[in-house]
């Protein structure tokens, strides 16, 4: 079962800026639930400070951030910067949303892992985030 | 649910044993032990995981921290789903901080028994504390414990409380009836019902009443408050009471309404604690079921390993066919894990 390849990973689910749409990131969080993952959510209007406390706090291995307002190229940037003050600068960083192909290359170039448009089946977001954690564990 | 990480060591016969010097921990967490005495949050962080983990790694990190504990309040806030644990505990926290205190929290949501996920959503409920330095706050899977807590709850405790906090507040999974593990862990017990839930007053009558030390009306400004409270009085009086008169508060979390008041009263109840010497009986009780609770952790362990052996399988095929029964193997069982302790203890 899937908890015996990765037992009990925690995930936090942000939703940085301040659009107040957070319909996908509960489906991303409930579909991580199911896939075994402990998942930490922490709602809509998240600033970066708060989305990287939050993440010191609870000691997670991969943050997702879902963004829908276009402030990806700023807010992005921000969490990323605001992680590494705290230490936290390994954690694994990914992003689903409204996100332009084009940003796509240059957030990846800023560190986030991955970047899942809409209408991405949730089953390859754990996918992903099974492997990219997997990775992690054996680099470690 | 109970296998051990991958990478972290196993739990091997010696380190079980009577001395036990394997339960030192490493010079990883001796350093990470370092910087949490010295009030390094991303420490603290690291640490809460290695207790959550359990094993002896967390045996040995909590060993050296437990002579530093012991300084906290630590605070019990339970009730049933939806009463409001999560803004009521946030509230709590905003207010003792008003008075200078450091808080930090254990929030215990349910794990689901069908897929071992979680979705941890109390902080949702005390984002405006997360930048406040004087304030921890973790989120924890039941794992499958029952009483409200996850196993490791305890542990957790004891890290926030070496780091310094000067209180501690466990916040339950929903619980209505006769989840009271927290009564074995916490100072204070405070019991938060709401109006609305229809028969909540006959269902906080059958056991979660008992472990009230305060009770609280929550959604005070909601319809039936009033009554609920009166009810809860009223069972109040139905049992039998002790030096400490356990006080009906209503509170309205979402505005602050009534936690000052509530505050005053988880205070009122410590200075009750030391001066009755309630406090110390309370925490010998603690120690008493904490020791126990790890050896029949331990015992479970080793018994669990012995029983893939070939022999205990036969027995229990023996014991299927009814050519053997389970009381007696339970006998054996016992008697080979003493001689295995016993053994180490000889070799050791």
């Amino acid at each position: 079962m899937s908890t015996e390849v990765m037992p009990r990973a925690r995930v936090l689910i942000a939703k940085p800026g301040l659009d107040g749409h957070d319909r996908g990131a509960k489906v991303v969080a409930r579909a991580l639930r199911d896939a075994g993952f402990e998942v930490i959510y922490t709602g809509i209007r998240q600033t970066p400070e708060m989305i990287a406390e939050a993440a010191l706090q609870e000691d997670v291995d991969a943050i997702g951030l879902s963004i829908l307002s276009g402030a990806h190229m700023t807010l992005f940037p921000r969490v990323l910067e605001e992680l590494r003050k705290r230490g936290l600068g390994d954690v694994l960083v990914w992003a689903g949303g409204i996100i332009p192909s084009e940003d796509v290359p240059k957030l990846k170039a800023m560190g986030i892992a991955e970047v899942f448009g809409p209408g991405t089946p949730t089953s390859e977001t754990v996918a992903f985030l099974r492997r990219a954690l997997a990775q992690r564990a054996a680099h470690a | 649910m109970s296998s051990p990480e991958a990478g972290l060591p196993r739990l091997h016969p010696s380190s079980t044993a009577g001395a036990q010097p394997d339960l030192e921990p490493g010079a990883q967490e001796a350093t990470l032990v370092d910087q949490l005495l010295a009030g390094n949050r991303r420490a603290l962080s690291r640490l809460l995981s290695i207790a959550e983990r359990g094993g002896p790694r967390a045996a040995g990190v909590l060993r050296v921290l437990y002579p530093r504990t012991g300084r906290a309040h630590v605070v019990g806030v339970t009730g049933p789903p939806g009463a409001g644990k999560s803004t009521l505990v946030g509230a709590m926290a905003r207010d003792f901080r008003t008075r200078g205190q450091t808080v930090g929290i254990v929030a215990v949501d349910p794990t689901s028994p069908f897929t071992g996920g979680a979705i941890l959503g109390d902080r949702v409920r005390m984002l405006d504390l997360q930048s406040d330095p004087g304030v921890f706050v973790r989120s924890m899977a039941s794992r499958g414990a029952a009483g409200g807590l996850a196993r490791g709850t305890a542990d957790l405790v004891a890290v926030l409380d070496a780091f310094g906090m000067d209180v501690v507040i466990v916040e339950t999974v929903g619980a209505g009836q006769d989840e009271v593990e927290i009564v074995r862990m916490v100072d204070t017990t405070v019991v938060v019902a709401v109006p609305g839930l229809g028969d909540d007053v006959q269902a906080l009558k059958a056991g979660i009443l008992e472990i009230a030390d305060i009770l609280v009306v929550n959604k005070a400004d909601r319809e039936g408050a009033e009554q609920v409270a009166k009810d809860l009085l009223g069972a109040l009086r139905l049992a039998e009471s002790g030096p400490w008169q356990v006080p009906v508060l209503q509170t309205i979390a979402s505005t602050g309404h009534g936690v000052d008041e509530l505050v005053d009263a988880i205070l009122r109840h410590r200075a009750y604690l030391e001066s009755s010497g309630t406090w110390r009986q309370r925490r010998v009780e603690v120690a008493r079921r904490r020791v126990l609770a790890l050896v029949e952790d331990q015992v479970h362990q080793r018994l669990e390993r012995a029983f893939d052996a070939e022999r205990w399988r036969t027995r229990f095929e023996q014991a299927a066919a009814r050519a053997a029964d389970p009381y007696a193997l339970a006998g054996e069982a016992l008697a080979e894990l003493g001689a295995s302790i016993n053994g180490e203890a000889a070799s050791a």
